[in-house]
């Protein structure tokens, strides 16, 4: 009697397999918008998700000295850590038969972008610890160093997703992506 | 001394000493087409050595390779980097099969590894979805679960070939970037049903829990097609290193957008336009253009054995081992060149053959001596064949860093040594 229950389960299991897919368990908690805010940190290139706050880049030039410039070098563009990449520079080495410099000016299409990662990744060694001014500021000094905005322009949550960056139309898409 | 029970299958099947794969099919080894086997002297008696004689160890919680093979393990540069950015690479040179171990399966992370207490670890599903939710891990453990083969490739593995010169590089240093594991988790699609996912949605942006909130958008056809949220690895928990508790596998989807330690799924109308899919993963093309979502993993292969530090000893009978696969299918076919490119014939393949995953294929080789130039071509059952270098220069050029999938040299000297070339 023993020996025979399982094999009972098992061949009742067999048979409601399907089923027992169509409806799995619904496990998940509902959860508020407020308490997920935490962690929706995903800007999108339209600016979707941008927090209040505003900065300049002759603010964000004390930030990047204190927060930034060891790894990434002075103004940008030399930077002291491998993996760091140059922020700034290399604006026309996109040009066939050219070495490409990729900066956030000579190639990133959109500026919500620098918001988005700085927020989420950097300073390097204690990430999601700028307030959403520093990061307003810091950005708008790195887009300042690229000749991309003015030392005064305010950035905030309306202009950011305005700011065109010089390689905005440098993407196609791949043209063998599964349908 | 050699006996050769079926003459014909050691003939030649291509140019410079390929002999046919019916050696494999056909289960019979027949060394010596030529007539030169392995040296043939008397071999020493045989000794009892202590090991034979007194007991060994006792038993171990969690089980050890021999301490005689410390030397296969990851490589990666050493410091000054920020600890954790960069990569580890597979010893593909010292593994054979198509499974990759665990601890040897290589890591691309942008903040170290974090360490995740899973009993804190969540996942919350939101964006366009009529019903947030939010998984605890216990939760995830009780879904029906579905396992597969499948390799994960990070999108700059061999990108060492884009340089203009050849680098004295081995397999691991150029093709280091690929692993496959037995992948054992939940649907990403039952979830997603259970949100409920509103009529305007069209991609998923991905994040981890990591320092680097590392973030990818991935389009919802994908995540409703195979993607599985991974909470097993080769039968045990998914390693730290490769995203523990909870990591997502795109099958067939460059490595970066199955994003590990994966805390955060968000539908969205539109792509986020993240740093790893703008700034990096684009590849930049011969005019100023750069191809942006570049999703699969085309068709490649790679000869792992012999390979750069791997000799040949002696003039004779060698196995031309390596892996193959596409993130678009199944591997159809692999033909082997010892010429350079010259002549082939198709290797032997091993099975099983999945799709998207590697396959191990085999040549039976009979080196003479002489300088010899290794490839292999790849073909997948979508009808893509593995690119020549100069093919793939034609049309994209060497200024893309991403997706370099076309076939690569090995040269073998006069001493049987094996160095990357471009042929
Ligand atoms: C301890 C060193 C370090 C510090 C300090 C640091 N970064 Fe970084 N930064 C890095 C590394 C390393 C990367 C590359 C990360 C990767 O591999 O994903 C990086 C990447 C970036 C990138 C992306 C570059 C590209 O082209 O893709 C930006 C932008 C950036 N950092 C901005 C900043 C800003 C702004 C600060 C200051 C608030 C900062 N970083 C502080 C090390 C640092």
């Amino acid at each position: 009697m023993f020996t025979l229950k399982p094999i009972a389960v098992c061949i009742a299991m067999l048979t409601l397999a399907p089923a027992a897919q169509a409806q799995a368990p619904q496990l998940g908690q509902p959860i508020a918008p407020a308490d997920i805010a935490p962690w929706d940190i995903s800007i999108g290139p339209d600016g979707a998700g941008l927090p209040p706050g505003r900065g300049t880049a002759i603010e964000g030039e004390a930030i990047y000295v204190a927060k930034c410039q060891a790894c990434h070098g002075e103004k940008g563009e030399r930077p002291n850590v491998a993996l760091a990449g140059a922020l700034v520079g290399g604006i026309g080495t996109l040009a066939p038969d050219k070495t490409p410099i990729k900066t956030v000016g000579s190639f990133w299409p959109y500026a919500t972008t620098l918001f988005d990662y700085v927020r989420r990744a950097m300073p390097f060694q204690d990430t999601k610890s700028l307030t959403a001014d520093e990061v307003y500021a810091v950005s708008a000094y790195i887009l300042n160093l690229n000749g991309i905005i003015g030392p005064n322009d305010v950035i905030d949550a309306h202009s950011l997703p305005e700011v065109r960056m010089p390689n905005r139309d440098g993407f196609i898409p791949f043209p063998r992506n599964p349908k | 001394m050699i006996r050769r029970t079926h003459p014909e299958l050691g003939d030649p099947a291509a140019g410079n000493g390929i002999l046919s794969r019916r050696v494999f099919l056909e289960g019979t080894l027949v060394i010596g087409a030529t007539g030169a086997g392995l040296s043939c002297g008397s071999a020493e008696p045989l000794a009892v050595q202590p090991w034979m004689k007194v007991p060994g160890t006792g038993f171990a919680g969690y089980g050890q390779p021999s301490p005689f093979e410390s030397k296969v393990v990851k490589v990666f540069p050493p410091p000054p980097n920020p600890p954790g950015v960069g990569s580890s690479r597979t010893p593909l040179h010292m593994l054979e099969g198509m499974i990759t171990p665990s601890g040897l399966h290589f890591e691309r992370s942008h903040s170290g590894v974090p360490e995740i207490d899973p009993d804190q670890h969540r996942l919350v599903i939101h964006g366009l979805v009529k019903r947030p939710l939010v998984f605890t891990l216990e939760a995830l453990s009780r879904y029906p679960m579905q396992s597969r083969i499948a390799f994960i490739e990070c999108g700059g593995n061999s990108l060492a070939l884009n340089a203009p010169q050849a680098q004295p590089l081995n397999v691991a240093a150029i093709h280091g970037l690929l692993g496959c594991s037995e992948w054992t988790g939940v649907r990403l699609s039952t979830l997603l049903d259970e949100a409920g996912i509103e009529p305007e949605a069209r991609w998923v942006i991905a994040e981890g829990a990591d320092a680097a909130a590392m973030s990818r958008s991935i389009p919802l056809t994908k995540a409703m097609d195979d993607a599985l949220l991974c909470l097993y690895q080769n039968g045990e928990r998914v390693r730290p290193s490769n995203g523990y508790p909870v990591r997502l596998l795109l099958p067939g989807f460059e490595g970066n957008m199955n994003v590990k330690w994966l805390r955060r799924l968000k539908l969205t109308a539109g792509p986020a336009m993240t740093k790893d899919e703008t700034s990096k993963y684009t590849i930049l093309l011969k005019d100023e253009k750069a191809w942006q979502f570049v999703f699969p993993i085309e068709v490649k292969s790679v000869i792992t054995r012999p390979s750069p530090g791997l000799a040949l000893r002696e003039p004779g009978f060698y196995e031309i081992s390596g892996l193959a696969w596409s993130g678009n299918g199944s591997i159809r076919q692999v033909d082997v060149s010892a010429d350079g490119g010259r002549s082939w014939a198709p290797a032997a393949l091993q099975g099983p053959i999945l799709p998207k995953a590697p396959v191990r294929f085999r040549a039976a080789w009979q080196w003479n001596g002489s300088p010899a130039v290794l490839q292999s071509r790849a073909t997948d059952d979508t009808g893509m064949v593995q690119p020549t270098r100069a093919q793939f220069a034609a049309e994209r050029g060497f200024r893309g860093v991403y997706h370099y999938n076309a076939i690569a040299s090995w040269r073998i000297d006069e001493m049987g040594e094996v160095s990357n070339v471009y042929a």
